[in-house]
Order: structure tokens, then sequence, then C-alpha cells
């Protein structure tokens, strides 16, 4: 054992000098050979341990579910084949006026959302005084849960004795129902989303924009470039990727837009979102489906096409995104 | 982890010695009187909310409802905490005590494995590697609507209704601590290092306690500090599991207040107070950080 130690040449191979060291340790050669084999697949297992059982698990559990008529109020369970789905797809106005919702709020917030935070973020990265007091303060709505951005924003859209309502009146604007209409209630919803995200996102912008060499400005402000065409011809393509990211980071969330809509509405009824269901997203929908009208093989239905569109979606705004910015 | 808030600010080569040249370069990072204005509107209207959080849960509920809307913070924050303590439908003490059991859980959680396994990924090789990686890549894809009624069921199966380890147990690591703690791994932990350790007869195990450990401390702080905050705000799980308003977490005590029949503002202004306060405190004693964190992970992404 020791003796096979010394003679190979040490530092000379790489893979060599590892296996000799595997075996000086505690003389049993059998138990570090162990270690390196299996020590790897030890640490990595709680991840999978929990993604197996709350994770894989439950995802071909909802396939199966779709495919039946299960409920909490039915005695047997049947296999209904693509039912449910035909039915979803082809036969129910009030997921599709789900669909609507989620994506027109979804719409409404992003792209604001990503504008304000792109225009921030290049403010931020001018040389100024107090920059972290800047940074800190544009980011600290980031601790606020999604139910009290709802709680406090519903009382600045109340109607009767609103923040925004007031506002409107200084300017001379009769008020507004927020709740009623349908789009005052997207803009509503979607004003909460992005007091939240902006500054999140502006940071995410702001550290891509300090990893842009400061030559490439330079030299184009020799030739002639303005500030604004600098943003557009520099900033905006070296961005890309990071672009893309925060597009699929907010498809991803803004999809499954909840909290902001449910808590929008007082009392217990909230799930339907709004008097016609206005802004109820796919979400409430689902869990509608699920706890009110106890139609579980349905909501599995739900889930998945929700899954699927939230999927689709990211991939779109992965075309697009890629589209766009390689034109400029 | 913190490099980009450690780089001293704008260290550039001067400029080639031409001080025109030199001039002009400086002024293409000055800020205009736009610029001015853009981020003093951005830090007003990100901190105005909180501003009126305050004046609300100040108020008796009848000034809250006032016209035109009350800007000044009256004297009645006291007597509006003890009324949201008191409330029976809410339970926010309880929801705090829970809330501060998961989160903390949840967040010790995550640094160990997620240091652990970031470990194994970035320094140690194994047959299989790149395919695991990427199944937590995608494991990060899945929303969690998408086996809601499943978890839900396996949940009623397992009697963890209404208690806390359903709300902790499925979060105890996810995929970003990983990829934040491999990311963080690959750069901070010399290879050397690890090589002398085996050469010296230290088992897997004794490498990942007395080498990655202090190295990754920068990162793991981060990574919990974030964790926290996201664990603390979940809503939509908590949501659907914890139904009884008698064993809430904090953000379901808060739903609990809006629901209530006759809408009391201050009160439940109050309530988003407390429910902020512990956040907002780990923002003020760690907000450097936290930004760190944030800007680094995208840099990395």
């Amino acid at each position: 054992m020791s003796s096979l130690e010394t003679t190979a040449p040490p530092g000379l191979d790489p893979s060599r000098s590892r296996r000799t060291a595997r075996r000086t340790p505690s003389g049993f050669p059998w138990l570090t050979r162990l270690d390196l084999r299996l020590s790897p697949y030890l640490f990595v297992l709680p991840f999978f341990v929990i993604f197996a059982i709350f994770g894989v698990y439950p995802i071909f559990y909802t396939v199966w579910i779709a495919l039946t008529d299960r409920s909490p109020l039915n005695a047997t369970i049947s296999f209904v084949g693509l039912d449910n789905f035909v039915e979803l797809l082809t036969n129910d106005p009030q997921f599709w006026n789900a669909v609507w919702n989620t994506f027109g709020m979804f719409v409404l917030s992003t792209v604001p959302q990503l504008l304000l935070a792109l225009m921030l973020a290049n403010a931020l990265n001018r040389r100024i005084r107090g920059q972290m007091f800047f940074r800190l303060a544009i980011a600290m709505p980031i601790i606020t849960s999604t139910a009290v951005v709802a709680l406090i924003f519903s009382m600045i859209y109340a109607r009767d004795f609103g923040l925004a309502n007031w506002l409107l009146d200084l300017v001379g604007v009769d008020p507004i129902d927020w709740r009623a209409n349908r789009f005052a209630s997207w803009f509503a919803i979607s004003t909460m989303v992005d007091w939240r995200w902006v500054g999140y996102n502006a940071l995410i912008y702001l550290a891509a924009m300090q990893s842009i060499s400061k030559d490439m400005y330079e030299a184009a402000a020799l030739d002639g470039a303005s500030r604004r065409r600098q943003f557009w011809s520099i900033t905006i393509p070296q961005l890309r990727p990071t672009i893309i990211f925060t597009l699929i980071i907010s498809t991803i969330g803004g999809l499954q837009l909840f909290t902001e809509p449910l808590m929008f509405t007082s009392g217990s009824g909230a799930l339907s979102g709004g008097s016609e269901g206005q802004f109820q997203t796919i979400t409430m929908y689902l869990l509608e489906v699920m706890n009110t009208r106890f139609r579980w093989g349905y909501a599995g239905a739900v889930a998945l096409v929700l899954f699927l569109l939230i999927a689709s979606v990211s991939f779109v705004n992965y075309l697009l995104a890629r589209r766009i910015s390689s034109d400029k | 982890m913190t490099s980009t808030m450690l780089r001293p600010p704008a260290v550039r080569p001067p400029a080639a010695g031409r001080p025109g040249l030199r001039h002009r370069a400086e002024r293409l990072w000055t800020a205009s009187p736009l610029t001015w204005i853009g981020l003093v509107i951005g830090v007003f209207l990100s901190l105005f909310p909180f501003y009126w959080m305050i004046v609300i849960a100040s108020r008796t509920n009848d000034a809250a409802n006032s016209w035109p809307p009350p800007f000044l913070p009256g004297g009645k924050l006291g007597e509006n905490i003890q009324r949201v303590l008191d409330n029976g439908d809410a339970n926010i003490i309880t929801g705090l005590a829970n809330s501060f059991l998961v989160s903390g859980t949840i967040t010790v959680a995550t640094v160990f494995f997620g240091s652990l396994a970031g470990f194994a990924f970035a320094k140690l090789r194994f047959r299989g590697k790149n395919a695991l990686l990427l199944i937590i890549l995608a494991s990060m894809m899945i929303p969690i609507q998408l086996g809601v009624l499943p978890l839900y069921i396996l949940m009623a199966k397992l009697e963890w209704l209404n208690t806390m380890p359903s709300v902790t147990v499925p979060f105890l690591i996810g995929g970003f601590g990983i990829f934040m703690m491999r990311q963080y791994a690959e750069q901070a932990v010399p290879n050397e290092l690890i090589e002398a350790a085996r050469v010296d007869g230290c088992s897997t195990w004794r490498i990942y306690w007395h080498v990655v450990v202090p190295a990754l401390r920068p990162a793991a702080a981060v990574l919990g500090l974030l964790t926290f905050m996201e664990q603390w705000n979940q809503f939509f799980w908590p949501f659907v599991v914890l139904a009884d308003p008698a064993n809430p977490t904090v953000q379901i005590s808060l739903r609990s207040l809006n629901t209530a029949y006759f809408a009391d503002n201050s009160q439940i202004f109050a309530g988003t107070l407390i429910a902020t306060l512990p956040l907002f405190v780990v923002f003020v004693l760690f907000g450097r950080q936290i930004i760190g964190g944030i800007m680094e992970g995208a840099v990395k992404s």
C-alpha cells in the first residue's frame, strides 16, 4: 500500500496522483473509494428527493387526474379520456375570460415595467452622488409581500375615499370605480405588480449595463452619437441576454398572477375576481374549480393548460427578443 | 459575490493623455438634470406607499376614510396595532411565529443543501452531472400551480393540512439555491486547495466542512437573505393548504383581516406594517448585500 504510494510520481499526472492520494488516508482504501464515488450523489440527493416527491410526482398525478372525473363529491372515479380538455377549450367561456384577463394584465404590467426599469437603470448608471441611497430606495418595494402590496393599493384605488380618485379629482376627472370596470381594474392591478418589480428589474439591468465596456460609449461619443443614440445602439443590443432573462421571469410570474387580484376585493367571494369576473386570472379560476366546485379532474386540465401557456409564451418571448435585438 | 459593489466606481485608464478627449469621456457619464428628475420621481413613487402605510396605520378608521385623504401620520398607531394583535380572526401573533419558524427553517435548509449540492456540481466529478444539472434548471421553470391539486391531496393524506410542515417541507431546497452556490463555488474554491486536502487524507465531507464552507460564506449569507425574504412573502401555497384561520402564516393573517365583513382600514394597515417590519429590519441591516446579490445573480445568468 504505502510502497505503491511512494512509487507513484507525485503531481505529474493529475488523475494518477489523485488515485494514490485516495489510498493514503485511513488505511481503508475501499472506504475512500466509496467516499469519492458516492459523496457527490449524496450531496445532491436532498434536492432530488424533495423534487421527486413534491415536484415530479404531482405533475404525473395531475396528468392522470385530468383524464378522470375525480371529485371529493363522487364515490367513484371514472376515466373520461380527453373530455375535460375538450370542454375546457371549446365550451368554457369563463376559462377564456380568465385567459383574456391574465394576458391583458400581463401585457399591461410587463411592458411598462421593463421599459421603466430600463430607464431607471440608465439613470442609475450615470455618475451620481448617493448611488447606494438611490439603489436602496428603488429596490425597497421587494421587501413587501404581494398581499401587502395588494392591501395598500386596494385602498389607494378605493372608490369612495381613494387616493387615486382624489388625484383625478384634482385635475377635474370624474372618480372611477376601479373594480367595476374591466380596463380600470386591469390598470390598477398592473400598477401593483409594477410597483413591486420595477426596482428589482432596474437593478438587474444596471448590473448588466455596468459590464458593458465604457470604451464603446467613448468611441460612439467621439463619432458624435447622442446619448439617446448610444442607448439604442449600444446599451439595448448589449443587454439582449438580460432582457430575455427578465422577460422570461416576468412571463412566469405574470401568467401566475394571483394574490393582487384576489386581495383587490375584500370579502369571501374573492376568487371570482369581480362581479363579472373582470379580473379573474387563470390561477384564481383553477382554485375556484378545485375548491368551490370540487371538479378535481377538470382542475387538473386547467393546471396543465396553464402550464402549456406559460411554456409557450416564454418560448415566443425568447424568439421575439432574439429577433428584435439582433435587428438593431 | 459582492464584487459589483466592492469595485471602486469608474476606474478607467486615463484617456490617452489628451485633455480634451479625457474631459469628453468624463462628461459622458455625468447626470443630466433630466436624470435627476427621473430618479427623484422614481424614489418618491417607490417610497410613498411605505409612508402611506404609516399614515393610515396611525389614524382612526374614520380619518382613514375621509375626503380629502389624510397625508400626515396621526397618533393612533399603538392603538391600531393593539387592535390587530387582539383580532381573533387574524391570529397575527401565531402568524408571525409560524412565519419565523417556516422561513427560518427553509433558509437554513436551503443554505445547507444548496452549498452541499453547489459544491458537488462545481468541484466534484461524477457521472451524469450535466444531466442532473439540467433537471435542476428545468425544475425552476415549473410553476407550483401545475401540481397544486395532487400536492393538496398528498398533504391531506399526510395529515399536514393546516400545519406548518405543509408549507415548509416542499421548499426545503430549490434549484435557485443550488445554482447560486455552484456559480460561487466555481470561482471561490481553488482546485489546488481541494487537491491538497485530499492528499492530506480528507474525506469529501471534511473538505466540504473545512475548505468549502468558509469560502462560501459570503454567498451563503446572500442566499440566506434572499430565501428568507421570499419565504416570508409566500402567499399562494399557504392560501391553499392553510384554510384554517387559527393556524396561519402572517400573510394568511392579512388575508383574514381583508375578508372581514367590515373593512377596518386602519387595522388592516397596522397589520401590513407588522407583517413588513421584519423584512424592513433585514433590509436596513443588509440592504447592500441584498442588492449586491440581485445584481451579481443577474450578471451570472
